[in-house]
């Protein structure tokens, strides 16, 4: 038997791989938050007023709310089952550092919900009256502030496995972080509908991204230590 | 000279000691089996030796030196195998042990063919884990333990679940494992069937400890 130790990239590699396999072999779980997406924006023209020329003013607010929900509805399973079935404490002794194992999965679970939901976003803008040139400012900005609160969900995915159903708990707790996100994206969206720069918001969406990339990764393998405990 | 040497380990739980002043040394080629009641603190050593715990003291000496128990270097060199057996059900158990073996060290397939083999698995390889019994399960647990080939292994009730033809295996595999001459703790009560050189017994126990 050779005894080449796998090196932290390729580790972090293998768990992102895996994730994603996994996913894809329970697909009924995958097309739950985007079908929730779905339906979340599509009920406004129903229940508020077909007319375009509304629509068009609420949409930001209607898309960024319901990505935001959505993202939420599958941060609890980011990190409960691997917590049950003893993987994370696997991935504890695997002299691997943690951080980048943890990282690897927020980005799976971003690959798996925030950017199916970020392409999903333009279709369903349509239904609110968004127009096509404003399609890539949607598209953009809502890549980065998925990407945030994906990052912001592991850290409160991470404080919460040692709680029971703490499925509210985790609202409660990543709600109020993701808050500048949602009013930094739902004012870029409006600028980018009424056809204006939409830089200023973006900088901020970008700084925000910057940070979670760097600190949450960080923050949630300290949270998963502790959860294990 | 002993690789593994514990002082002064102290845990508390709540208001009262769980583990008051533990110490012990294991020398390379032997294992310490831990013995004591349900509840006495089995799992907590062995929680603690693998750095998932913190305890409330404790002085560890890994290849004659002092250190953390969240030591990466440490860390590569220990296998922990708990009480969950760490599989994803969705995923077959050739699948479980190449990614859980492949985050360590590099294997091929035939690797992880061989370490099947070894532990009677071979006729449930490719099958989910989902439709495997929980006997079956613990096997393939043990094969991914065996080819991560790590020097110290720490067990906790590795025969669990096993029938007595599992039992006989995990009694051959920690033989493996100390003729490589690694190191096993294990926490359990079955008879591992080891000579006298090679085994030793810590007994924990709520009523104060001896070793």
């Amino acid at each position: 038997m050779s005894n080449v130790r796998t090196s932290a990239v390729a580790a972090v590699w293998l768990v992102l791989q895996r994730d994603l396999r996994l996913a894809f072999r329970r697909p009924a779980q995958l097309v739950q938050p985007l079908a929730f997406f779905a339906v979340v924006t599509l009920l406004f023209p129903l229940g508020y007023t077909p007319e375009l020329g509304k629509l068009r003013a609420i949409a930001p607010g209607v898309l960024w709310v319901g990505a935001l929900l959505a993202s939420m509805l599958a941060l609890e399973s980011l990190f409960r089952e691997d917590a049950a079935d003893g993987t994370l404490e696997q991935f504890v002794v695997s002299g691997q550092p943690l951080v980048g194992l943890m990282a690897a999965k927020t980005l799976a679970h971003w690959l798996l919900t925030g950017l199916p939901l970020t392409l999903m976003a333009p279709v369903l803008g349509i239904a609110l009256g968004v127009p096509v040139a404003a399609m890539p400012g949607i598209l953009f900005s809502l890549m980065l502030g998925s990407l945030t609160l994906s990052l912001i969900g592991a850290v409160g995915a991470g404080l919460t496995l040692g709680v029971r159903r703490g499925g509210v708990l985790l609202s409660l707790l990543t709600l109020p972080l993701a808050v500048p996100v949602l009013v930094f994206g739902a004012r870029a969206t409006e600028l980018a509908i009424v056809g204006e720069s939409l830089m200023g918001p973006l900088y901020l969406l970008g700084a925000l991204a910057v940070l979670g990339v760097t600190l949450a990764p960080l923050a949630a393998a300290a949270a998963v230590r502790i959860g294990l405990e | 000279m002993s690789e593994l040497s514990v002082k002064n380990l102290h845990v508390f739980r709540g208001e009262r000691y769980l583990l008051k002043g533990l110490g012990f040394e294991v020398r390379a080629g032997c294992c310490l089996q831990v013995v004591g009641s349900n509840g006495s603190g089995k799992t907590t050593l062995l929680r603690i030796l693998a750095g998932l715990l913190e305890p409330e003291s404790l002085e560890l000496s890994w290849r004659g030196e002092r250190i953390q128990p969240r030591n990466p270097e440490y860390h590569a060199s220990l296998s922990y195998l708990g009480h969950d057996p760490a599989l994803k059900s969705d995923f077959t158990a050739a699948e479980n042990i190449a990614f859980h073996v492949g985050i360590r060290r590099h294997i091929t397939s035939q690797d992880v063919r061989a370490a099947l083999n070894r532990v009677g698995a071979e006729k449930f390889s490719d099958r989910p884990v989902r439709m495997l019994s929980a006997g079956q399960r613990r096997r393939v647990a043990l094969a991914a333990l065996w080819l991560t080939g790590s020097h110290l292994w720490l067990l906790d009730e590795p025969a669990t679940n096993l029938d007595s033809a599992g039992q006989g295996l995990v009694a051959s595999l920690i033989q493996d494992q100390l003729a490589r001459s690694g190191l096993v703790l294990a926490a359990t009560h079955q008879n591992l069937g080891l000579s006298g050189g090679q085994l030793s017994t810590l007994e924990i126990g709520t009523r104060g400890v001896s070793a």
